[in-house]
């Protein structure tokens, strides 16, 4: 069959870390430089697979959070407690450590700029990782899709990204950023209080009728009311795509 | 050989003397939920717990009347085939003893247990009876969750934790024996913890 | 409906690699139940001593993927059909 692309392999690459940066106290951003990859698309991610010297592995997923960059895979790292692997990443790993990595994968939760909009991105907690390479991609290339980016955390401090959010949203026309804090807000506070329910998304989301892309990304719950309720409210099941983080077992 | 990750320690080892830990296993103060599918919701008006015969015969209680049979408590050990174990969990229920009491035809047959949801797991007979067994409803002294299998579920600490069915509803009695779920996908047809029986072949 | 347990298919993006040698998140699947087609990557999977894919339509069970010692064992439940795409496109 001339022309059709073979299978490519998907391997374990060995990737240093490059930097680590702390975005709040339970979060990280960890720039890993990775020899052979290949490239990726904004909202895939990695799996990451740790080898003890008893030879007992671990292996997690994680979404790169900043769009394609040569040979650097950038995820942000959520600490949980008991996880196998996070308490690493978070507390252990030091810049110059290996570990080994797979990707990209996940070509479902993908946007593109080329797929047109408007965007809609809306994210719990760590959620919003994969959701930043997507705003990131939609900055770099200098598109001109409207977006609109709903986030959802306990406190001010639990913001990830929030300065770049603000940089981007007041530099760039048609891009929206609102959060919600569910559990305090500082003083003066002029974002949302409390979680995302019906009204805060009939009332902030890109309603139905503009058709837009909806990504939905954090932990199972917040996901599957988000979803329910965007059905609910008249948009298309086939246009909103979600990623669930699951129990962390 | 797998390259090794500086500074990975792996699981933190709870202290436990190690002949109450079967092989592969670490000690966990958790108790991870792992299910198959959807949890089902049950009123406990409409549960009901069955035993078929293999002449199609059945015995069924409903929850009132489970409630009037005889409860034990117990206090055992479990041990999941993610390799997770637990130990000194606290459980009340009904003996399989009491339920099978009218079924003595069949000591040296198998049973098909079904849950509420679809799941499935096979015994034979001879392991669910002679106080290895019980139908569960309470867990450290509470109602059992609907998360951990809760109106109530099969409770056989001595084989791996995926044959204590959850949400059970009943028991079908046979002469032969019919691969439950997992079995039927390549867990072990028997799935004792201290052979190390986890999958199809051990 | 509340605190469901399930994670997305495309959390297998790589397992999906390991079985199928390639990207299959976005490639459909059918439920022989109800006959409903959806990409692999919205199945609802349960995560417990194996992987269980369920049809996001009528929740029966696509595929289970079991693993062991020396792999995996990976059982078509009620998938009729994948259908693969080949094509110059990256992923």
């Amino acid at each position: 069959m001339a022309g059709a692309a073979l299978p490519r392999r998907l391997n374990w690459l060995i990737a240093k870390a490059a930097d680590i940066a702390e975005e709040t106290d339970r979060v990280r951003t960890v720039v890993l430089d990775c020899p052979g990859w290949t490239g990726h698309l904004p909202g895939q991610h990695i799996d990451i697979r740790l080898t003890a010297e008893d030879g007992y592995q671990a292996q997690r997923s994680y979404s790169i959070s900043a769009p394609d960059d040569g040979e650097q895979v950038v995820i942000t790292v959520e600490l949980v407690d008991g996880g196998e692997i996070s308490p690493f990443l978070i507390e252990d790993l030091r810049v110059g450590d290996q570990i080994e990595i797979r990707g990209p994968i996940g070509g479902y939760f993908v946007w593109e700029p080329s797929r047109g909009g408007p965007l809609q991105l809306i994210g719990g907690g760590s959620g919003v990782a994969p959701l930043m390479a997507m705003l990131r991609a939609r900055v770099r290339t200098g598109s001109d899709v409207p977006v609109r980016y709903l986030s959802s955390a306990r406190s001010f401090d639990d913001l990830i990204y929030r300065e770049e959010l603000e940089s981007i949203s007041s530099g760039a026309e048609d891009v929206e950023v609102l959060h919600t804090l569910t559990r305090s807000q500082p003083p003066n506070w002029r974002g949302l209080a409390g979680r995302v329910d019906r009204v805060v998304l009939a009332r902030n989301v890109w309603p139905a009728f503009t058709r837009p892309l909806c990504y939905v990304c954090g932990p199972t719950g917040f996901v599957e009311t988000v979803a329910t309720t965007l059905v609910a409210l008249g948009h298309q099941p086939r246009r909103i795509k979600t990623e669930r983080f699951g129990p962390s077992n | 050989m797998s390259f090794i990750t500086r500074g990975f320690r792996g699981r933190r080892e709870l202290d436990v003397p190690p002949d109450r830990v079967p092989p592969g296993q670490y000690v966990t103060s958790d108790f991870p939920v792992l299910s198959a599918g959807p949890t089902p919701r049950i009123p406990l008006e409409q549960w009901r717990f069955t035993i078929t015969d293999p002449l199609r015969s059945e015995r069924s209680w409903n929850w009132d009347e489970f409630m009037a049979l005889p409860i034990e408590t117990v206090t055992v050990d479990i041990h999941c085939v993610t390799k997770w174990s637990k130990l000194d969990t606290s459980w009340e229920g009904v003996s399989l003893d009491t339920l099978l009491a009218d079924f003595p035809d069949h000591a040296s047959g198998h049973g098909l247990f079904q849950s509420y949801g679809g799941y499935t797991t096979n015994l034979p007979i001879e392991d669910i009876t002679g106080g290895k067994a019980w139908i569960a409803f309470k867990y450290d002294g509470q109602p059992l969750d609907p998360e951990h299998g809760g109106p109530a579920r099969l409770l056989v600490p001595h084989l791996y934790f995926w044959k204590s069915a959850k949400w059970v509803k009943g028991v079908t009695l046979s002469d032969s024996d019919r691969p439950g779920f997992w079995e039927s996908y390549g867990y072990h047809n028997y799935g004792d913890p201290w052979r190390e029986q986890r999958y199809q072949g051990d | 409906m509340d605190n469901e347990r399930h994670v997305d298919g495309n959390a297998l993006a790589g397992v999906f690699h390991e079985v199928f040698g390639r990207e299959m998140t976005r490639e459909c699947g059918c439920c022989s139940q109800c006959g409903a087609a959806s990409q692999l990557g919205a199945v609802w999977v349960y995560r417990a001593a194996g992987d269980v894919l369920r049809c996001p339509s009528c929740e029966s069970v696509l595929m289970v993927i079991v693993p062991d010692a020396s792999g995996m064992r990976v059982s078509f439940e009620s998938m009729r059909w994948v259908h693969i795409r080949l094509s110059h496109s990256r992923d």
